[in-house]
């Protein structure tokens, strides 16, 4: 226990050190873009948040395809955290895109392919976490979110293939693997490393969590048990 | 340095985001440690007598 708890501890600072090192790669070291602006140095977070997020969609497919196969709780547990915080990721990347289209397009939202189905897939984990929230006295409730998160991880590639998918006048957003200039490739890189450790920190976090909500479940269960007794 | 409110809004709501979501999960572990004292308290007072008493 004392282990797991100073691994926690160095992970927490590590969370807090690679932000820090983010934050002073994206506003120090990164050079400022020349069409956008500063307002370009929003891209750092905006993508690894996108990232996290449909890595969260996918922990979701996984952990649903894997409840589904052996019917075991963790799994089931995997996929409710993982969904909690790809809403959460989910939402930093709808809020800081527009504030970045703003200034750059003129305007907050578009109805745009990527734009669009990120926003359909935002929605349709929400509804996932509804059903969990909705449903937990219902011994159908994992089975039926299970099945949505199986579904739910289609509009992923959706959303992550949507600038090739659609007519190049109808998007906004540029081409996929755009060239960086090595420095703006390097902060992306670091931003990517601290989000990456922000997710593996949340979510240890989260499932721990999950599992003390579990045991005191089962101690209502019991208490009722006792009282009918 | 044009436009930087749209900068200075945007990392100001990621960590508004973050910071929410942790102040939750710290809320949700304090309400179940409560819960659990609770429901260690109730369990102990309604315990049935064992089958030796």
């Amino acid at each position: 226990m004392k282990n797991i708890s100073t691994a926690s501890k160095i992970l927490s600072a590590l969370v807090f050190v690679s932000m820090l090192v983010a934050l002073g790669a994206v506003f120090l070291y990164a050079p400022m873009e020349k069409v956008m602006g500063d307002t370009q140095r929003i891209f750092y977070f905006h993508v690894p948040a996108a990232i996290s997020a449909f890595i969260c969609f996918f922990l979701v497919f996984l952990g649903s395809v894997q409840y589904l196969r052996t019917r075991e709780t963790r799994w089931d547990r995997l996929a409710l955290c993982s969904a909690e915080l790809g809403v959460m990721f989910g939402l930093i990347v709808l809020v800081t895109g527009p504030l970045w289209a703003k200034p750059i397009w003129g305007v907050y939202w578009r109805w745009e392919p990527r734009l669009t189905s990120m926003l359909i897939t935002f929605t349709i984990y929400v509804a996932y976490l509804m059903i969990r929230t909705h449903g937990t006295r219902s011994g159908q409730a994992p089975r039926l979110a299970a099945v949505l998160g199986i579904v739910a991880f289609a509009n992923v590639p959706l959303v992550y293939y949507s600038v090739d998918l659609w007519a190049a006048e109808q998007q906004l957003h540029p081409p996929r693997n755009v060239g960086l200039a090595p420095e703006m490739r390097y902060t992306l890189w670091i931003c990517f490393a601290a989000y990456a450790l922000l997710l593996v920190q949340l979510l240890l976090r989260r499932l721990d969590l999950a599992r003390v909500e579990e045991a005191v479940e089962r101690l209502r269960q019991r208490r009722d048990e006792l009282a009918d007794y | 340095m044009e436009k930087l409110q749209y900068l200075f809004a945007a990392y100001a709501a990621i960590w508004v985001i973050l910071f929410a979501y942790i102040m939750r999960l710290q809320s949700r572990a304090k309400e179940l440690g409560e819960e659990l004292e609770r429901l260690g308290a109730d369990l102990s007072s309604t315990t049935p007598p064992s089958a030796d008493a």
